[in-house]
């Protein structure tokens, strides 16, 4: 079998926001033709689904959540391709509008948290807890299964706080934003989704990031760029993302 | 080998220490009374070599140091040394990362106008093909009963370096 009938999968981490599912399927048929390579993209619904994909070596393609790249660089092979320009990660924790909460350090213990399962929001989100004490041993999880329920949670009174993806908290209708508060937002600015390359297509790393990065210049590559919200992508070298990597460790530590 | 403070950096009454830093030898500072509270949401991030010397700095570092990315970057990290911190603390830190392991701990920093700022700061080692080849540090902002626990500590332990 030659590499060009070999099927390989492309995955996104599943906390892009919803909107930009068309973008990827569009990304997807772009990417294939452009490396004349079968490539089946896969959204997986949840992380836990996802990881069980990479554990076994399902995945060779992925535009990863910076929490995941650690155990995909470091423990499954993956080289890095790039990283979209000014799309850092960063986190928003919110109240409703009514609330007596007007910074972090007014959360009480007992603060009812409501997320989604996005690992790197979570993560940040209980650091910028910390300066009121809070931790998971003295807050309770409000699980949500995206960011509106999360949004949906708050305004039922069912959680004092809510952590979204930035990006995903303005995506709330206004509406539902002009119900909300936020009260603190990470200005991190070194974390960032990542696309990596599994050990399987390792051979043509070069090839995709030639491809990935030539879209900037053709204007059918760009169109496709702009539908996944993207305005240009970055080289990403190893050691970038091993110093991603280092600081999600320290913040994981 | 870091330059002593400066009277024109210095904002108001200072009182001048000098600090003996081990590998680097002795700075005047010049400190002043004044905390700077830690901004929110944000990280302070830096790396160091194997020595000690700061090879990057993001924009919080900047800005909450004081000093400018030039004037970071190939000076001792101890250039936030405040006195108030005792010397037990550090060599805690270094005998830590250097054994390849995570140190977590609450730390009063010098900035470059005298005044303060508490973080609760983790760093870890940089690995790179089996070896230690820097340190990343992460600073993140404190909760004030800690910062509160942590001064209490460092102010005894300062006394009994000091008595010895």
């Amino acid at each position: 079998m030659n590499a060009a009938s070999t099927v390989f999968q492309m995955t996104v981490s599943p906390d892009f926001p919803p909107k930009r599912m068309s973008g990827w399927f569009i990304f997807n048929t772009w990417l294939q033709k452009t490396l004349e390579q079968h490539i089946h993209l896969e959204l997986y619904q949840d992380f836990d689904s996802q990881r069980e994909a990479i554990a076994a070596d399902r995945v060779d393609l992925i535009y990863a959540n910076p929490f995941d790249a650690s155990m995909l660089v470091r423990d499954k092979g993956f080289v890095p391709l790039v990283r979209a320009i000014g799309h850092a990660d960063e986190c928003l924790i919110a109240v409703r509008e009514t609330a007596t909460v007007h910074t972090v350090e007014d959360l009480q213990p007992g603060c009812r948290i409501a997320s989604t399962d996005d690992p790197d929001v979570n993560l940040v989100g209980m650091i910028m807890l910390e300066p009121a004490d809070l931790d998971s041993s003295n807050t309770q999880s409000v699980h949500a299964a995206s960011y509106p329920l999360v949004a949906k949670s708050l305004l039922r009174d069912e959680a004092d706080v809510g952590f979204f993806l930035e990006e995903a908290f303005h995506d709330l209708s206004n509406l539902v934003k002009s119900q909300l508060r936020p009260i603190v937002h990470s200005q991190i600015s070194d974390i960032s989704h990542v696309f990596l390359v599994g050990p399987r297509l390792a051979d043509k790393r070069d090839a995709i990031r030639s491809v990935l990065m030539n879209m900037m210049t053709d204007p059918k590559g760009m169109a496709v760029l702009t539908e996944l919200g993207f305005s240009a992508w970055k080289i990403l070298n190893q050691e970038d993302t091993e110093f991603m990597i280092d600081l999600m460790d320290t913040l994981k530590a | 080998m870091l330059k002593d403070m400066s009277t024109s950096d210095v904002a108001g009454d200072s009182q001048e220490v000098v600090l003996n830093l081990y590998g680097v030898g002795t700075r005047k500072v010049l400190v002043v009374d004044r905390e700077v509270p830690y901004p929110d949401g944000r990280l302070i991030v830096s790396r160091t070599d194997t020595q000690g010397i700061i090879t990057h700095c993001n924009a919080s570092f900047i800005e909450m140091s004081g000093y400018s990315e030039s004037e970071l970057i190939g000076a001792e990290h101890s250039i936030l040394r405040h006195p108030d911190m005792p010397a037990v603390a550090f060599k805690g830190l270094w005998d830590d990362i250097a054994a390849g392991k995570i140190w977590h701990g609450y730390v009063k920093n010098l900035r470059k106008d005298g005044a303060y700022y508490w973080v609760y700061a983790t760093v870890i080692p940089n690995v790179r093909n089996g070896q230690i080849a820097g340190y990343t540090s992460v600073r993140r902002k404190p909760s004030r009963r800690k910062v509160e626990a942590a001064a209490q500590l460092y102010a005894t332990l300062l006394t009994e370096e000091k008595a010895q």
